[in-house]
């Protein structure tokens, strides 16, 4: 199973294992990590599942469409990196990804 | 609840006829018999078309997954003043109040971010201090041992104290920010509200309009400052509004941030009121707040609905709507749907997953003020809790006459001594 690495804001961090097929949002859901509140459930239509992805994994993580990029433009300080984690599906390409959290899901 | 009522309306529910069905209708809202009436559309008709009512024609959406399908493609259902705005009833043409959420893209997305850093991570965390210490102050100074009201005395002095902070409005002519959203939400036929047409309404909101305006202009010269309406002023997309859709912006900031949050500061009390056992958890592991604090906004759901009108023929659930028809989105009915949210018409403040609940909207809409209304309410009951072991209701709440917030206008309470 891919293992993806979830860093809370203020530093933590949580390794953990996730089966491919699930969204990087349910990774984290499911494993019951901090940060990440999902409120949609994964619809894209909330943007508290904010993460910022690490600048190596860019390239395997795919760039928004439009419906996340809009959503994403109403969230708390996003960055360049930024991606709403129900969007990231979890393949084995994305063994060793790390996203971190932003200050607060908003 | 009148027993008697509850009965008679569930035999209601029970026998009339689907397409004679006006779910709008705001008595029912008023006298909380609603709940029959949305569970039989949910069975039976989940999209539900009224021909005829006070406000025309138009879809009803009661099922979860329904609306939030509605809330994403934005494109086909718009939110935009011109066709008719976000309330079953439309707004009159000539006394429009445009703000950013009766918008559709590209404006609604400017204005949006102008507003929506006030309540960023940052400047939260900055209010809290001042809002634990206001609602402290307020808790502290109930009286012991007699009947009051709490809706007067904590829900709107503590949600107005903070909307007098977020405008940095005169501290002292707070009362003036309760008066103007009753004005710019109250339902004119209801004999009890402070106006009484369309045309008095837009008089009063004028009167506001003018307040502000001074508090702008002496901030639109100023230094930016943290406040809304230095923000409103400096902000490169809003600082050129026209008149209305000023009285629009500000009228939709100060219902948005006073009207739901009172609301959920007494349907929360009220529920715990009727759940014993729920209260009772409560006060054993006050670490359930935050969980609470979701339930509680799910159960009140203040915002009953929203309303769009499509721009093309669309499908939802086996039905064609047609370009230019009103869809009504139940938030209210959508919040008990079983099929989404288990033991949806039960009260519990540790149910899993609390925040899975369509009060504050969903896609580009979605509530800009959700985490501060959160904070307000974890603030309120954490400052409760360790305060008051506990509170009576002692009478039945009055509801606000509307189909469109869910309101309690009064809740006799007593606080043993
Ligand atoms: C429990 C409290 C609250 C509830 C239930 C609530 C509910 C809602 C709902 C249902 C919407 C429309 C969502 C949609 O159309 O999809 C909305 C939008 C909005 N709310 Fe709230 N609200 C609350 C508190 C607040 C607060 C405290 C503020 C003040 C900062 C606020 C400001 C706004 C604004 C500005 C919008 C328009 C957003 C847009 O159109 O992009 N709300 N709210
Ligand atoms: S879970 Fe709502 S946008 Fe990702």
């Amino acid at each position: 199973m891919p293992k993806i690495t979830y860093i809370e804001h203020d530093g933590t961090e949580h390794p953990m294992e996730v089966p491919v097929g699930l969204t990087v949002m349910q990774g984290a859901v499911d494993n019951s990590v901090p940060g990440i509140d999902a409120d949609c459930g994964g619809a894209c239509a909330c943007a508290t599942c904010h993460v910022y992805v690490d600048p190596e994994w860019l390239g395997k993580t795919g760039t928004p469409n439009e419906q996340e990029a809009s959503m994403l433009s109403f969230a708390a300080v996003t960055e360049s990196n930024s991606r709403l984690s129900c969007q990231i599906e979890v393949t084995s390409e994305l063994d060793g990804l790390i996203v971190r959290m932003p200050e607060g899901q908003h | 609840m009148d027993a008697n009522v509850q009965l008679d309306a569930i035999a209601e529910a029970a026998a009339v006829p689907l397409d004679q069905l006006d779910i709008a209708d705001p008595r029912r809202f008023a006298d909380d018999t609603i709940w029959p009436f949305f569970a039989r559309l949910r069975r039976e008709a989940p999209v539900h078309y009224c021909a005829d009512s006070p406000y025309g024609p138009y879809w009803s959406l009661t099922r979860y997954q329904d609306i939030l399908a509605t809330e994403i493609d934005h494109a086909s259902f718009s939110s935009d003043t011109s066709l008719g705005g976000i309330q079953i009833e439309d707004q009159p043409k000539a006394l429009a109040r445009p703000s950013f959420i009766r918008m559709d893209p590209p404006k609604h997305d400017e204005q949006r971010k102008v507003v929506s850093p006030i309540v960023a991570p940052a400047n939260l965390a900055r209010m809290e201090t001042t809002i634990r210490e206001r609602a402290g102050k307020i808790i502290d100074e109930l009286p012991r041992g007699e009947i009051f009201d709490w809706v007067d005395r904590v829900s709107i002095e503590l949600t107005i104290q903070m909307l007098a902070t977020l405008f940095d409005y005169p501290f002292e002519n707070r009362r003036q920010l309760t008066y103007w959203s009753d004005v710019a939400v109250c339902n004119v036929n209801d004999p009890t509200s402070p106006v009484h047409s369309e045309e008095e309404r837009f008089a009063e909101l004028k009167n506001m309009a003018a307040a502000m305006s001074k508090l702008w202009n002496e901030r639109v010269n100023a230094p930016p400052q943290h406040d809304l309406i230095s923000m409103l002023a400096h902000g490169e997309s809003t600082r050129n509004m026209q008149p209305n859709e000023f009285m629009g912006t500000l009228a939709l900031l100060i219902v948005g941030g006073n009207d739901t949050t009172r609301n959920s500061i007494s349907g929360g009390l009220h529920a715990l009121s009727q759940n014993p056992d729920e209260y009772r958890k409560l006060r054993e592991n006050p670490a359930l707040i935050p969980n609470m604090v979701s339930e509680i906004i799910r159960w009140q759901t203040p915002v009953a609905h929203m309303r769009r009108t499509a721009t093309v023929d669309t499908e939802i659930g086996g039905k064609t709507i047609r370009a230019g028809e009103k869809v009504v989105m139940w938030y209210v009915s959508g919040n008990r749907d079983e099929t989404m949210i288990p033991d949806a018409d039960r009260f519990i403040i540790d149910r899993k997953r609390p925040r899975q609940h369509l009060s504050f909207g969903f896609g580009i809409h979605r509530c800009v003020g959700n985490r501060l209304a959160e904070m307000q309410l974890r603030i309120v009951w954490e400052e409760i809790l360790a305060r008051l072991p506990q509170i009576e209701v002692v009478s039945e709440p009055e509801r606000v006459l509307s189909n469109f917030l869910r309101g309690i206008k009064r809740m006799d309470v007593r606080i043993p001594a």
